[in-house]
């Protein structure tokens, strides 16, 4: 496969609220996946920043600003900003220079320390802003929103809140067995029942928090990798970054409405399902291929519309995956064997790259006691704010 | 804060969005600038008043206090709204918007008609920031 891209290292800060800069993460998991990769800084020929947002100045130039707390070594050097994306447009630009020619061997670093309580706009007004007008005129903040997806698919689907905190026990049993995680207990159905109601009908239990964190991969041409004796490496085949078709008839953060679909019929498939199908056509496989799945479950129940939206069931079948215990370890199809965001948290920038950190372990049957047993492909998938699609396919 | 997004007062209370001359497509919030149909050759985009009645898409509410710039006073203790996503059939598209006064969501359905009504988002001693609301058709409250 001409477009593989091949993981020489993995590396990771441990997620939670650690009170210090996001610059500490992201260092911390860069020379965690050089010291994984057996390279040294100076080794590497690109650099790529996956940006966090502060004060609406992003990142304060991630990848540079990494770049010097590495040691400025004259490194090509990139910045990328994509919202909950920016994690996998920065493997994407990695990958493309790799391609390219431009680069052997490149650092993607992600990393946040998270603001305390709800993610909000930066200051001032900014009525051009969709994210300030959704605050400003509605007061809806991202829980809002993943309620109204949770109570549309217990009107449509029958979906239940059983059913819901099902997903936050399967999820919390395996981030107990991810030093990285930020939440290392399990969880009972009665734990999630008794939490407080955040935005009906969902409770605190069934949302994300936000957390600090970081991740980094090191990423390299095929031939490099076989030079430096890492052949039958972890390889990325496909990364999807497409956006929306309009009409976008599902509503998304962080819009007040949808796009109309009076003038152009609205595609069969909605822009998550399109994400996946992005990434599984350039990688040449399918749903019945994977082995695992990272998707992004801001929500409970948005884990359970991931498994319709990669296909692994049919519309409205995700709770009878669920039940059946398909996407829990020992499943046909286990889904977030990292904890997933249920314990992790929101490290923005950080978390597509540290889905690609579970995957790499996991194709390389390094994940420890939530491994899953012979796994050959992997999927990481996740939707970033303002129409940023992101998916990784990797294999081993 | 939102110029013309929504006009009138009582029954005659419309949201205000904008149509395309050529494609006929509706947009809310209004699109001034360009029609963002990618198979549009462009129109002028004219304003267009959308549907007083819609159905719930979906709906759910806010329990804590949000962040600024959402404006509350924090001196009296939060009272959670509900928010409700309107289907309008005619426009085809989903509006979001706060509910009514007093409308929890245990008086909603998925389907439920609701129509627009104007409404106050927050007052101070000197503003008053006017806004618009959801209200389940036919309901007392
Ligand atoms: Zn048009």
């Amino acid at each position: 496969m001409t477009g593989d891209v091949a993981v020489l290292g993995a590396g990771m800060h441990p997620w939670g609220k650690w009170g210090r800069s996001f610059v500490e993460y992201g260092v911390t998991a860069a020379r965690a996946a050089l010291a994984d990769a057996g390279l040294e800084w100076r080794d590497i020929g690109s650099v790529v920043g996956a940006d966090t947002v502060r004060g609406g100045y992003p990142g304060y130039v991630a990848g540079a600003t990494f770049a010097k707390a590495l040691g400025w070594q004259g490194t090509r050097v990139t910045s990328v900003y994509a919202a909950c994306a920016s994690g996998a447009q920065a493997i994407a630009t990695a990958r493309a220079q790799i391609l390219a020619g431009l680069a052997d061997v490149v650092l993607v670093v992600g990393a946040d320390a998270a603001p305390k309580g709800f993610f909000r706009p930066a200051g001032g007004d900014r009525p051009d802003d969709p994210d300030w007008l959704r605050f400003r005129v509605l007061g809806a903040t991202n829980p809002t929103y993943f309620g109204l997806y949770a109570r549309r698919r217990m009107a449509v689907h029958g979906d239940t809140l059983e059913d819901f905190a099902q997903v936050k026990v399967k999820n919390a049993a395996l981030g107990a067995r991810n030093a990285y995680a930020r939440y290392r207990r399990a969880v009972t159905a009665e734990e999630v029942a008794a939490s407080a109601v955040v935005a009906d009908p969902l409770r605190l239990l069934d949302i994300c928090a936000t957390s600090d964190g970081g991740a980094a991969l090191v990423l390299a041409g095929l031939d490099f990798a076989r030079r430096h004796g890492a052949g039958d490496a972890v390889r990325i085949r496909a990364v999807s970054t497409v956006t929306p078709h309009f009409p976008n008839t599902v509503l998304d953060l962080p819009d007040i409405a949808t796009d109309s679909a009076v003038a152009v019929s609205p595609a069969p498939e909605t822009f998550r399902e399109s994400i996946a199908r992005a990434a599984y056509e350039e990688a040449g496989v399918g749903p019945e291929d994977l082995s695992l799945a990272e998707v992004y479950d801001l929500s409970t129940a948005l884990e359970l519309q991931w498994y319709e939206d990669l296909g692994l069931c049919g519309a409205g079948e995700a709770v009878k995956l669920l039940r059946d215990g398909s996407t829990a370890p020992g499943g046909r199809i286990p889904v977030n064997p990292s904890g997933g965001l249920a314990s992790f948290g929101e490290a923005v920038p950080a978390q597509a790259i540290a889905q690609v950190c579970e995957l790499t372990w996991q194709l390389r049957g390094a994940a420890g006691d939530r491994q899953i047993p012979g796994a050959r492909v992997g999927m990481a998938v996740n939707q970033g704010l303002f129409g940023h699609g992101s998916a990784v396919v990797a294999v081993r | 804060m939102i110029a013309g997004w929504f006009t009138g007062d009582g029954e005659g209370f419309r949201l205000l969005g904008t149509r395309c001359s050529a494609c006929s497509t509706v947009f809310f919030p209004r699109e001034d600038t360009h029609c963002r149909n990618p198979h549009c050759p462009g129109g002028r985009l004219m304003e267009a008043p959308l549907s007083r009645r819609g159905h719930v898409w979906s709906y759910t509410d806010s329990r804590y206090r949000p962040p600024s710039p959402y404006v509350t006073d924090r001196e009296l203790p939060w009272v959670p709204y509900t928010l409700i996503a309107v289907e309008l059939a005619a426009e085809r598209l989903v509006v979001l918007g706060q509910a009514a006064p007093g409308v929890t969501v245990a008086d909603l359905t998925v389907g439920t008609e609701v129509e627009v009504v104007p409404g106050v988002l927050h007052e101070d001693a000197e503003t008053t920031w006017t806004t618009w609301q959801w209200r389940p058709t036919g309901a007392g409250v």
